[in-house]
Parts: C-alpha cells; sequence; structure tokens
C-alpha cells in the first residue's frame, strides 16, 4: 500500500531526528515511540526542556522551526499533568517530531518555551487556564479564555464546576 | 536645562536664566490614553477586545482580549462519543464547517486507521472547496467594509448565496452542515449536484475577475493596505502562522501540497504567494492578494473533481462507516488545510471507551491573532483596523 510507505518513511525521519537529540542529552530524555499516528519522546528531566526546545530548533540538522500545537494533558489516574508539543520543521527540513513534558499535579511546573517558540506563548497560557500547569518563566501568565477570577481548571478530570460565579448560577 | 514637576503645570523643561527659572517646554509627556476597542466593534469581527494603549494616534501597545465566544468545545468532546463531535466543529469556525468537519474527520480516521471511498473523497474535497470560496468571499468583503468600500461586499454576499444553496442542497442545512462523517457522509449528493456545481463554476469565473478589479485593483484600497503590518518569512514562522498569512509573508506552504491528505496529490494547483510585484511581501495586501488569488485555483480544484469522481452506481456513503468507533490506545494529531490556515485536531485515546481521553483543537486564527501585539506596535489607529481584517479571524474558532 502506497500510504504506508509514506507513513513509515515519515516515522524514519522522525527517528533520524530523535537520535541526534539522544546523543547530546542522553538519558534526561526517554526512548523514542514510533508510532505510525504520532511519534514521539518524552522530556524526563524537565528543567532540561528549555534546553532541548533550542537544540532543536537550532541544531543544523534539526531546525524544528515551526511549533504546529501545544496541548495540555492530564493524566489522571497518576498523579501527573503533562503537555504535548508537535514540532515540524517547515521548510527546511520537513520532518516533524512530538515532544511530551510532565510534571507532578501539585506543586509542579515545567519551564516555558515562549521564548523558543512565540506560538508556545498562548497555548502555554491556555494549558494554565484549563489545566493549572504552572510555566515558570513565562512572560504573561494569565488565563486565556476563562475570566481572570474563574474558580478551577476546568479540562482536570477531577473538576467540580463553582456553584456561582458573580451571583449568577452556573451548572445548567 | 532639567525637568521639574511644577503643581499645576505637570512635567516640565525648565532652564535657569539670571537665577531665575524659565520654562521653555510644557506638557512634553503626552499622557498614553487606554483605548478599548471591542468587545463589541464592527471592526473586530465579532467579539474580540483589544486593549489599546495610544500616544495620541500612534499605537504604543494592543493586548487582545479573548473568550467572550468559549463555548468549551474541548470538555464538550470529553463527554460525546467520536461521530457527535462533528457538529460541534463546525461551530468552531461557522464560516467554514465543511473544511472543520474534514479535518476532524481524517483525524479520527488516521487513528483508525480505515480505508475510506473514493467517490466519497472527491465529494468532501468538493464541498470542502466549495466552502473554502464562501468563507475567502465573506473575508474579502468585510475587509473591503472595514477599509470603507462598501461595493464589493455585496457582490460578495450575492456569489456566496450560490455556495451556501448549493451545499443545503446537498446538506440540509447552511452553515452548520454535520456532513463529512468518520468514515463517510451523511449522505450521497443529489443526482444532478455536480451540474449545478460546473454551472456555478462557469458564472463566478468572470465575476471573479471583477471582484478582482473592483477592490485588489483600487487604488484607495492599495493605498491603504501596501507596506502596513508587514510580518518577515521567519517570525510569521515562530509565531505558527499558517494559511494565507504564512504565504503572505512569501512562504510557499500548504497542508494540500505540504503534507497531502484525501486525493489532493492527484489534484494539480498552485499554492499562491505573492511575488512582489503588486504589494510589499508580508503586509496586508499581500494577505489579500493570496486569498483573492486562490478562489482560482479552489475552482481548478472543483473542476479536476468533477470530471475525476467515480460514478454513482453501487455507491453507498455510509458504506466505510464503522458501526461503533473505539480506535485503539494512542494518540494522533491530524491537520488539514482551512481557509484560515492549519486546523490541527490532536485526539488522545484510552482504547476502552468511545469517547476521546482528550481533543485539543489548534485553530488558526488563534494562532494567527497572537502575532497582534507584535503586529499593531507603532502603527496608526486605521492601520489597526486594516490589520485585524487581514488576520481574516473567526471569533468561534479562537475562543472555541
Amino acid at each position: 500500500m502506497a500510504e504506508g510507505t509514506v507513513i513509515s518513511q515519515s516515522v524514519k525521519e522522525s527517528a533520524a531526528a530523535y537520535a541526534i537529540i539522544r546523543e547530546q542529552f542522553g538519558s534526561a530524555v526517554s526512548e523514542f515511540d514510533g508510532n505510525a499516528t504520532m511519534p514521539f519522546f518524552e522530556v524526563l528531566d524537565a528543567s532540561l526542556w528549555q534546553d532541548i526546545a533550542l537544540f532543536m530548533r537550532d541544531h543544523a540538522k534539526l531546525k524544528f522551526n515551526y511549533m504546529a500545537c501545544l496541548s495540555g494533558v492530564d493524566y489522571f489516574p497518576e498523579e501527573k499533568l503533562g503537555i504535548v508539543c508537535n514540532l515540524e520543521s517547515l521548510g527546511a527540513l520537513g520532518h516533524r517530531l512530538a515532544v511530551k513534558v510532565s510534571c507532578p499535579r501539585s506543586g509542579g511546573a515545567i519551564p516555558t518555551v515562549s521564548c523558543v517558540w512565540h506560538t508556545a506563548n498562548w497555548h502555554e497560557r491556555e494549558a494554565y487556564d484549563m489545566f493549572g500547569i504552572d510555566f515558570t518563566g513565562h512572560p504573561d501568565f494569565r488565563r486565556i479564555l476563562c475570566p481572570d477570577d474563574w474558580e478551577g481548571f476546568p479540562l482536570r478530570k477531577d473538576y467540580k464546576v463553582q456553584e456561582s460565579y458573580h451571583g449568577i448560577k452556573v451548572p445548567y | 536645562m532639567q525637568e521639574l514637576d511644577i503643581a499645576g503645570l505637570g512635567s516640565v523643561r525648565v532652564t535657569r536664566k539670571d537665577n531665575n527659572v524659565v520654562v521653555i517646554e510644557k506638557g512634553l509627556a503626552t499622557d498614553q490614553m487606554v483605548l478599548a476597542m471591542g468587545p463589541q466593534h464592527p471592526s473586530t469581527h465579532g467579539v474580540l477586545k483589544l486593549e489599546c494603549l495610544t500616544d495620541g494616534e500612534v499605537i504604543t501597545e494592543a493586548e487582545p482580549y479573548l473568550g467572550y465566544l468559549h463555548r468549551c468545545f474541548e470538555k464538550y468532546c470529553e463527554n460525546v462519543d467520536y461521530p457527535a463531535i462533528v457538529p460541534y466543529t463546525d461551530r468552531m469556525d461557522y464560516l467554514s464547517g465543511m473544511n472543520s468537519e474534514f479535518a476532524y474527520a481524517i483525524t479520527v480516521e488516521k487513528l483508525l486507521d480505515i480505508e475510506i471511498p473514493r467517490r466519497v473523497e472527491f465529494i468532501r474535497v468538493i464541498v470542502a472547496e466549495l466552502n473554502r470560496i464562501a468563507s475567502h468571499l465573506v473575508a474579502i468583503g468585510t475587509y473591503g467594509i472595514d477599509l470603507g468600500a462598501f461595493t464589493p461586499f455585496l457582490f460578495c454576499f450575492r456569489d456566496r448565496e450560490h455556495i451556501l444553496s448549493l451545499l443545503e442542497w446537498a446538506s440540509g442545512a447552511r452553515m452548520l452542515y454535520n456532513y463529512i462523517w468518520i468514515g463517510g457522509l451523511s449522505q450521497d449528493i443529489p443526482a444532478d449536484f455536480t451540474k449545478r456545481v460546473k454551472e456555478f463554476v462557469d458564472y463566478f469565473r468572470p465575476q471573479a475577475k471583477e471582484l478582482y478589479r473592483l477592490l485588489t485593483e483600487n487604488e484607495i484600497f492599495i493605498k491603504r493596505t501596501i507596506g502596513i503590518g508587514i510580518m518577515p518569512a521567519d517570525v510569521a514562522i515562530n509565531y505558527g502562522w499558517s494559511g494565507p498569512m504564512l504565504r503572505g509573508s512569501g512562504v510557499k506552504w500548504d497542508l494540500r501540497r505540504n503534507d497531502p491528505y484525501s486525493v489532493y496529490p492527484e489534484l494539480d494547483f498552485k499554492v499562491c504567494v505573492p511575488d512582489g510585484r503588486h504589494s510589499e511581501i508580508g503586509d496586508c495586501l499581500s494577505r489579500h492578494l493570496v486569498r483573492a488569488l486562490e478562489i482560482d485555483e479552489s475552482l481548478n480544484i472543483i473542476e479536476q473533481c468533477i470530471s475525476k469522481m467515480p460514478s454513482a452506481e453501487g455507491f453507498d456513503p455510509k458504506a466505510a462507516i464503522p458501526k461503533r468507533i473505539r480506535p485503539k490506545a494512542g494518540e494522533v494529531y491530524g491537520r488539514a488545510e482551512n481557509p484560515r490556515g492549519e486546523l490541527g485536531f490532536y485526539i488522545q485515546s484510552d482504547g476502552k471507551s468511545t469517547k476521546p481521553l482528550r481533543c485539543k483543537a489548534r485553530s488558526s486564527c488563534f494562532v494567527n491573532l497572537s502575532a497582534m501585539k507584535d503586529l499593531s506596535k507603532g502603527q496608526l489607529i486605521p492601520d489597526l483596523v486594516a490589520i485585524i481584517g487581514s488576520i481574516d479571524i473567526v471569533l468561534g474558532e479562537v475562543d472555541r
């Protein structure tokens, strides 16, 4: 099947890009997960995330200049929150790779990468708004979609909606 | 010369002459004024609020405030089955519902790994491209209104009406279609649909040229947009821009070509970028030009699809739709070229449930709008209107 070969080719490119990152950062990154739908690796030491991001953007053989998406995720039964970043080398090398970073559910933080990709600025604000993930060093850290005085983080799996907001009954 | 703060006069610059204080300049430091534009302002194209810090007519800073149209799309997704999300995607970008459904459908199909009948693919491309033209017509028409040209708007809406009638005939709804389902379509196209579409294409080609002459070659319009809000290509990529915005900055990037899906690899079309002869690359006029040129390419795509489409004999649009959609555990990021850029869906499935564990919509306008602060710095207020219009935001998609 023609489509099957195309997919495996792009996974191969992602694996080659991962190998360069692995060589530089060793055990700070996890093994490569080469699934067909979204190949990714995890950053095990979140404090290195900014360095890894900068390396991925600027290395001559990686050139991940485009952040397509940054999604917050709640791994509920585990005590973890995380982000998934879909990166791509747009116009330059053409490969794609996803990166996952996670932090403890209470008191954890992830370094911001809005200084590496401007896209991350609003997406990190959204991840904070919806999941309460703390991004250290973010230049403009506040809610973006919900009002500033909204209580709780709506997309957490254990979210309970507040009874009233400025005298308005909330649960519909 | 020194600066003093004298009660009653405010900040003044003074000099001393024979032991007397002589005021030489008064009230130099003009106060900056906060000007709230929106959420109810016609030029913000919906409920967007821009808090502008202005120094006279010049904008020092413009901070966008969003969320007035937030409808918890992602929270809904976690509580309904996969097929039930399709109508919600319509309501994100309500000007191009077909394209949003298309992006969502191909994402879930990627996760399910199912084969789609060829006729379904062609019908999807036809309706999506029709919807792209309709969406660009709104973008172009309202952009004209923003800059004081009223007539093109009427032309655009007259022709858009033809497209909406066609799509209504196929799906039963004018804007919120629920037509492209996961694995198929809600129904086949009516018997004479392709004939009527062909008639529309023949009718519309000269109209598109007229529209081009009326607005894009209008001197007042050009003077309002050329050289305004210039975005260099590398900064545009760093901001995550996509679609006509990125192509306006001269980057030849189109997901239909660069990350092909459906039957786009078989179709012959140009990726439109400004050539720098009519506009400065990356300015508001370039972005407008890209949209105007893309209408023609969409017409080409539609014609090719009509001639290549397999016949309706023995065709069942629901043949490939799974009875129960429960993808295996895993994640997927799927995307498609929307009229406004890259619409992506990140979906996480736990393999047990018929509901997604997480469904994030990567909205193109949301990302494009995030550069607003950078674009508006140092611009005049009337130019700010030109910049917002050129971003072509749909607040339904920004706020989701």
